[in-house]
């Protein structure tokens, strides 16, 4: 049932490309209409499934003398991401109302992408979720190339190439496991049972994690992320930020630390005070964490705010991840909706409200325009979103952040306490921005925006409450994914995980 | 000498027979009726004469498959070898077809049956493992690709292109026969088994490490490996459109496949090792050395080119030093991951260059600026192209992506215990990466950046459509259900 | 109503109003105060009937409401009040119309601004009901938004500054608050202030505190002493306690007047309430250990602003100064009781005194206070925003009913007795007497020069020369006097009979000291 969210989307793509050439009311409609039908059917099955077990969703062959098959199936952690991915398309398409250049193509390239996430999400063959993998990155080059703005063609290359150079790691990493473990299958569920030799998991699970971090926007190897997260379209922003970068953490997760997590031993010795490769990237995650927010404190453009604050925030769930603890992970998991939602939010209202309107993203442009009184529907959605974005309880940031920080205190105490610190800069460039862009310093020279500004339209109104309703609902009762994420963690798939560990 | 009859022989070699007739065929019915018609029509002719033939010959293959070996080797019929026959012919049928319409030569007969008779070169080529008979069919491949070559009278380019593919094919030749010479010296037998058989020593006599080399000289060239491949721009970009898809694609094959045979059937014994701590010398090696190269250059130049004939052809060059890998592991999954690799790319590469000529004939040119806004002007071709560049690429679920898994996999898989190869996979896979730089420059340009003022969608054929659509569809087809070729393979 | 869970419903009531407000609003600013009453009286009647249904009697919880939330966190959704709570309630519930009242006057945004004082009001519901840390926090950090952009968006020429420093302290404060509990979570795997409070009673706590000592080589008592502070700074800075007070001043100053009444009536009671509720029960032990020095930082706290009171200029921040002032005696009060007092009962009974004076006293003030800033915004409008101690003069001939009700808040302030902000001080000076001696008596100067300042205010506004641009103040009209009788009345009846709050506190208190032993 689930593996309809994919086909249905490739369907919209079919249909699109056989609309006449310049029909853009069509397009968009079917676009949206195909959205809601791929998140109907998650909804449906989410609801179905009381607990977050394993569930097969397609089982067939492939290349049999290889041993592949075709294998689609979903557990806890797949649903919400599958459920992140319903929601931000639908809003992202509905905050792309207004495109008219090649609209066609435009939601063509949007339901590609988001028919290909649905299968990274849905695959439980390595074979089957790199292909998807791979096929998600061709429609993001071209959504950012042909529709994007600030230096698009450079923003669009260098995130295609970052994430594809991300991917040739994975690659290595999976061909050479296929071979250790036999060359007769890629299953997630058997692989994730047989027993690599420890030195081979030393060097693949590295080489995997920073593959996949890579597209998580993993410290050092994050500069793609706020350059094509600006460059892209809004609807374009939303989806990249909201979701793609949830494809990398999900690969991490799922293939990093479910296969190989002898990986995250102890080495045995100390090199620059690290003994195990979980005490790298635990640091890697919280230099991500405070960097990004120190970068976006200092930022002059409105939208490299929210890029690097996007940064930031995945810089919890990464730690999240590498804590090995119930909590850190649950917390990461978690994170990875929430921030999907609110940096779609977030862009939403820099890109469509702001930057539409106001044709500058220039801090201090806006500054002195009084764009609170201009558009108080985009003040108001931007101060929502800040409150949630820094953490605020009520939203689905806070229980996620207070996950990873409880988390991390278990494992790495001082890091928690630097995550600490990450936060408290959150809501200083948060602040900072939200004052500077919407409430200007009042008076003294005042240039008032040359003629009224377009009202917000039914459509961004209507995306707005979405993701604002979401985070709340997740906010106040996040019990409603963690029933799922929970019994999904604690599934025999992790078992390597957590007897390492030792918790 | 046993009796042989010849009419066995011949009825062994029906398939190419069929080939030959047709080839005279084509020559004949024009120069004796079609002398007053127009291009055109001669073309159509000409080709249907053509293609009639290739699937007789095709039909006859899957009618009564032979398995034979004959005169020590000279004509060895197995049923794989049929099969890249078969694949052969397909692609030449397909080369016909796209040559409907073009308009760069009057000797439209000529060239159909130069083409024909190239394929006939090929298809003998795959099924033997006798050493003359290689160098003979190897030497009539040859020349008609360098005439082919030379076909457009009407631009230097061309002709430069044929003369240094003369020259350059020369040179190769006379290695490639000093190598099998040597071969002869110390074996005392044409033939590749016996060869195989007689040099299974245990230490390895430097006059043998000299042959593999020269060996390797003169197959490299063929398949246009570095630092053998400086024959292969030149030509790619001054050729005529079609010659130069028809060189990319099939020959490439009937290369592939030959370079396997005689490596690992011929100096089997032979082979060393080029595992990351198990180095021991032979031919693996060298091959190894040489597809490393290939990879590293074909990639790196290819990035800065701006004629898309010339980035065609250094991508050859880098697929040709991925295929290698395929010939270096020597198993028999390596095997038909290297056939199923080189089928699928020949495909790819000449649809890609389908559309290069559409363009170049509705632009005049083959730039990456000729090809701004494609998109808008000839969608159809467009999104073949991007199926095409995003194969070679390695992108899934294209035929390109599985390709290089199943290689890959192959190749380590080739070092039961270790992952030897292990070093050679990750250049491949991180010059893979590399190469998608270029590849969506191409896309770019087409899908990206907009078409020049003024400027009329482009009128093709509906027979050329056809043909890409066909193309394209099987690239598509490859990729996500491989298992239709591997089955077959 | 009965089936009904009413504290929820009450919470609920006030959210629900700003939706209403801001989505029905937008047509007419009439029909948006309208309706912001509304669902203000609303609020109150619930109140009311809370009010009338407790049971005085009981010293624990009631009306009490459980149900899981999310048990990978240990959090419920707890709720419930007893005395100190329902007190805490109905003075929300009684200012925030007041704040309406006085805020009628205004003419930008009006949707906006009722419908963040609503959001407000049920922020302010949720933490004095809630008993489980995540929606207390919720609350907590509920009440800070809207707090914000009210002086933000409508305050005086210097509001953005003092809108970002009152953000950033209160904010600061909470974060402190957050880390302290995030800890305390950590150790004993509960967020829940019942249960927190009967480890802190038993002695538990320090042992489970030891699992997170190891670290860095902390002792348990260390540890206990960091949070204690952690969660002490986020309490301290919204009463405030000096040396945390410094934006309170610019803060009540720049912000619009109805939204000083409910800082001041109603949040600052916010940080007094985590002082009483959380703070106190848990860690009892900590901060008897430090109690000499809180003490005379309360007994600075006094005397200080009240010296300070002195020097000012402007009405409100007169006002600003000496609200710091009376919730002195409040935190002077709390301190008092934490001296360790065993089973004396005398002793028992003078702590209750004091525990009864400070609850009272956190009434009062919120009641006097607001009033008091309901009468400069009064002020304010008659004389175009001029509200400078030496602007005016004489005002008692030309609005003697103004400066007849305005002279009784300001006596009230002042601590007269009959009226009602006299009973409070006395129950904290006598209670607190015999346990710190030193500290109240020092304290008793902070007494004096409220006096001093109050009444320069009567001389300096009221009496003396009449300025001719006031000649023609209106005085105050009928509907405002309508008003403003209220919570005058409840001055004199609070005065006179303070049984009616105290009868319903009484065996909280004496539950809450029993517990302080």
């Amino acid at each position: 049932m689930l593996a309809w969210t994919i086909y249905i989307s490739f369907l919209g793509v079919l249909v699109l490309l056989l609309l006449p050439k310049n029909s853009v009311r069509a397009a968009r409609i079917v676009a949206l209409l195909t959205a809601i039908a791929g998140f109907a059917v998650i909804a449906a099955g989410f609801l179905q499934q009381r607990s977050g077990e394993l569930v097969t969703v397609a089982r067939v062959p492939w290349i049999p003398s290889l041993g592949i098959e075709y294998h689609l199936a979903s557990d806890g952690i797949s649903l919400t991401l599958l459920l992140l991915t319903g929601i931000v398309a639908v809003s992202g398409i509905l905050f792309s109302w207004n495109m008219e250049h090649r609209a066609r193509e435009f939601f063509a390239f949007y339901l590609a992408l988001i028919g290909s996430v649905y299968g990274v999400f849905l695959s439980f063959d390595l074979l089957l979720l790199f292909v998807f993998y791979e096929l998600a990155i061709i429609p993001k080059y071209f959504l950012i190339a042909i529709w994007g703005s600030t230096r698009r063609e450079y923003a669009a290359m260098k995130l295609v190439l970052y994430s594809f150079a991300g991917s040739a790691m994975v690659l290595i990493v999976l061909v050479a496991a296929y071979v250790v473990a036999g060359s007769r299958t890629l299953d997630l569920v058997q692989l994730a049972q047989f027993p690599f030799p420890v030195h081979f998991q030393m060097w693949a699970f590295p080489l995997v994690f920073v593959g996949f971090g890579i597209l998580a926007g993993l410290w050092p190897f994050h500069t793609w992320a706020p350059t094509g997260h600006v460059a892209a379209p809004t609807g374009a922003s939303m989806l990249l930020a909201g979701v793609v970068m949830k494809l990398g953490a999900y690969g991490c997760l799922r293939v990093a630390m479910m296969l190989f997590p002898r990986g995250l031993d102890a080495w045995g010795f100390h090199v620059l005070g690290f003994g195990s490769w979980r005490d790298v990237f635990a640091l890697l995650a919280l230099i991500g964490i405070v960097y990004g927010a120190m970068v976006a404190l200092v930022q002059r453009d409105f939208k490299f705010v929210v890029g690097y604050s996007s940064v930031s925030h995945m810089g919890f769930v990464l730690l999240g991840l590498m804590t090995l603890q119930q909590i850190g992970l649950d917390g990461a998991v978690l994170q990875m909706f929430s921030h999907g939602i609110l940096s779609g939010l977030l862009f939403a209202v820099v890109g469509r409200m702001v930057y539409d309107r106001a044709h500058t993203r220039d801090l201090a442009e806006l500054e002195k325009t009084h764009l609170s009184k201009a558009i108080p529907f985009a003040a108001g959605t931007f101060v929502v979103a800040a409150m949630a974005s820094i953490g605020l309880p009520g939203f689905s940031g806070f229980v996620a952040e207070v996950q990873v920080i409880l988390g991390a205190w278990h494992a790495f105490p001082l890091f928690a306490v630097g995550a600490g610190v990450g936060i408290v800069i959150g809501i200083a460039y948060t602040w900072r921005a939200m004052q500077k862009a919407f409430f200007g310093a009042p008076s003294r020279g005042t240039v008032a925006v040359a003629s009224p500004l377009p009202p917000i339209t039914l459509p961004e109104r209507l995306g707005a409450f979405i993701l604002i309703g979401v985070s709340i609902l997740i906010g106040l009762y996040p019990q409603l994914l963690l029933r799922v994420i929970v019994p999904a963690l604690h599934s025999p798939l992790f078992d390597g995980l957590w007897k390492g560990s030792g918790r | 000498m046993t009796a042989f009859s010849y009419l066995s022989l011949l009825h062994l070699v029906l398939p190419e027979v069929i080939v030959v007739i047709a080839a005279l065929c084509v020559l004949s019915v024009d120069l004796m009726f079609l002398r007053t018609a127009e291009a055109r029509l001669r073309g159509s002719v000409g080709a249907l004469l053509s293609v009639a033939g290739c699937a007789a010959a095709i039909g006859w293959i899957l009618h009564t498959p032979q398995t034979a070996n004959v005169l020590n080797g000279m004509l060895v019929l197995n049923p794989l070898a049929q099969r890249v026959q078969i694949a052969l012919l397909i692609l030449t049928m397909l080369t016909v077809l796209i040559f409907i319409g073009s308009t760069f030569t009057e000797h439209i007969s000529e060239y159909l049956s130069l083409i024909l008779l190239a394929t006939v070169s090929m298809m003998f080529l795959v099924s033997t493992q006798n050493l003359l008979v290689i160098f003979l069919s190897l030497e009539l491949l040859s020349l008609s690709l360098y005439i082919l070559a030379a076909f457009n009278k009407r631009s230097t380019r061309s002709a430069e292109a044929a003369l240094k593919y003369f020259i350059f094919g020369g040179i190769s030749a006379a290695f490639l026969l000093f190598g099998f010479s040597l071969l002869y010296g110390l074996s005392n037998s044409i033939n590749l088994t016996s060869i195989a058989s007689t040099l299974h020593g245990p230490a390895l006599d430097p006059l043998l490490l000299v042959a593999i080399v020269m060996v390797m000289v003169g197959l490299g060239f063929k398949v246009a490996a570095a630092p053998f491949h400086f024959w292969a721009p030149d030509v790619y970009q001054g050729a005529p459109t079609i010659s130069a898809g028809f060189i990319a694609s099939s020959s490439k094959v009937a290369s592939f496949f030959l370079l396997y045979q005689v490596m690992v059937i011929g100096l089997a014994g032979a082979e060393g090792s080029s595992a990351w701590h198990g180095y021991a010398s032979g031919w693996v090696p060298v091959v190894a050395i040489v597809a490393a190269l290939s990879m590293v250059l074909g990639n790196l130049v290819a990035i800065m080119q701006t004629s898309v004939r010339r980035l065609l052809a250094y991508s050859a060059i880098a697929h040709g030093g991925y295929t290698l890998l395929g010939v270096l592991s020597h198993t028999d999954q390596s095997f038909s991951a290297l056939l199923y690799y080189a089928i699928t790319y020949a495909l790819t590469v000449l649809g890609a260059f389908v559309v290069v000529a559409l363009v170049e004939e509705e632009t005049g040119g083959d730039t990456l600026s000729h090809f701004a806004g494609l998109s808008r002007r000839a969608p159809v071709a467009a999104f073949c192209m991007m199926i095409f560049m995003l194969s070679l690429a390695g992108i899934p679920p294209l035929a390109g992506f599985f390709g290089k898994f199943y290689l890959f996999s192959a190749a380590l898989a080739s070092t039961p215990g270790t992952i030897g190869l292990l070093w050679l996979v990750i250049l491949a896979i991180a010059m893979s990466a590399v190469s998608l730089y270029y590849y969506l420059k191409v896309l770019k340009y087409i899908y990206v950046t907009d078409p020049p003022a003024g400027t009329a969608p482009i009128r093709i054929s509906v027979l050329r459509q056809a043909v890409l659509c066909l193309i394209a569809l099987s690239v598509v087809l490859l990729g996500c259900a491989p298992n239709l070729l591997l089955h077959w393979l | 109503m009965t089936l009904l869970p009413p504290i929820s419903c009450l919470t609920i009531v006030p959210l629900v109003g700003a939706i209403a407000v801001l989505a029905l609003g937008a047509k007419s600013p009439k029909l948006a105060r309208g309706l912001a009453l509304g669902f203000a009286f609303l609020a109150l009647a619930i109140t009311l009937v809370l009010w009338h249904r407790f049971n005085p009697a009981s010293g624990g919880l009631q009306f009490e409401e459980i149900h899981a939330w999310i048990p990978t966190l240990g959090v419920e959704y707890h709720v419930g009040i007893d005395g100190l709570g329902l007190l805490m309630l109905a003075l929300s519930a009684i200012i925030v119309p007041m704040a309406m009242a006085a805020s009628w006057p205004i003419q930008e945004r009006v949707p906006l601004y009722f419908s963040l004082i609503l959001m407000l009001e049920a922020g302010l519901f949720g933490t004095f009901t809630a008993l489980n840390f995540f929606h207390w926090f919720l609350f907590w950090e509920l009440s800070l938004i809207p707090a914000f952009f009210l002086i933000r968006l409508w305050g005086g020429s210097q509001r953005a500054v003092a809108a970002t420093q009152f953000f950033v302290y209160t904010m600061a404060g909470s974060v402190a608050l957050l880390l302290a509990f995030l800890a305390i979570f950590l150790c004993t795997g509960t967020f829940d202030f019942m249960h927190l409070a009967d480890l802190g009673r038993n002695g538990q706590l320090l042992p489970s505190l030891a699992v997170l000592a190891d670290w860095h080589r902390f002792t348990a008592e260390k540890l206990a002493l960091v949070l204690c502070f952690g969660m002490f700074v986020g309490f301290a800075v919204k009463v405030p306690l000096l040396p945390f007070h410094t934006w309170l001043p610019a803060t009540y100053a720049e912000a619009p007047t109805g939204t000083t009444m409910l800082l001041t009536g109603t949040m600052s009671k916010m940080g007094l309430y985590g002082f009483l509720r959380i703070l106190l029960p848990i860690f009892c032990v900590q901060l008897r250990s430090v109690r000499t020095p809180l003490l005379w930082l309360a007994v600075a706290t006094i005397v200080l602003s009240a010296y300070a009171a002195f020097a000012q200029k402007d009405l409100k921040r007169i006002f600003a100064y000496s609200s710091i002032n009376h919730l002195g005696y409040c935190m002077l009060g709390i301190f008092a009781i934490l001296k360790f007092t065993g089973d004396d009962p005398a002793l028992a009974t003078e702590k209750a005194a004091a525990l009864s004076g400070v609850l009272l006293q956190m009434f009062n003030h919120g009641l006097t206070a607001a009033t008091l800033f309901w009468f400069v915004a009064l002020l304010e409008k008659r004389s175009g925003g001029l509200r400078g101690l030496n602007d005016f003069g004489g005002l008692r001939t030309v609005a003697p009913v103004f400066c007849g009700l305005m002279g009784i808040a300001l006596f009230s302030s002042l601590g007269l007795p009959g009226l009602n902000g006299f009973v409070g001080e006395f129950l904290i000076f006598k209670g607190a007497f015999p346990l710190a001696i030193a500290p109240t008596s020092v304290s008793v100067v902070g007494l004096l020069l409220t006096a001093i300042f109050l009444l320069t205010i009567l001389q300096r506004v009221f009496s003396g020369p009449l300025q001719e641009r006031w000649s023609r103040m209106p005085d105050l009209t009928v509907g405002e006097r309508l008003a403003l009788l209220s919570p005058l009345a409840l001055m004199f009846v609070l005065g006179l009979y303070p049984q009616l709050v105290l009868g319903v506190i009484n065996n909280t208190v004496l539950q809450m000291v029993q517990q302080l032993r």
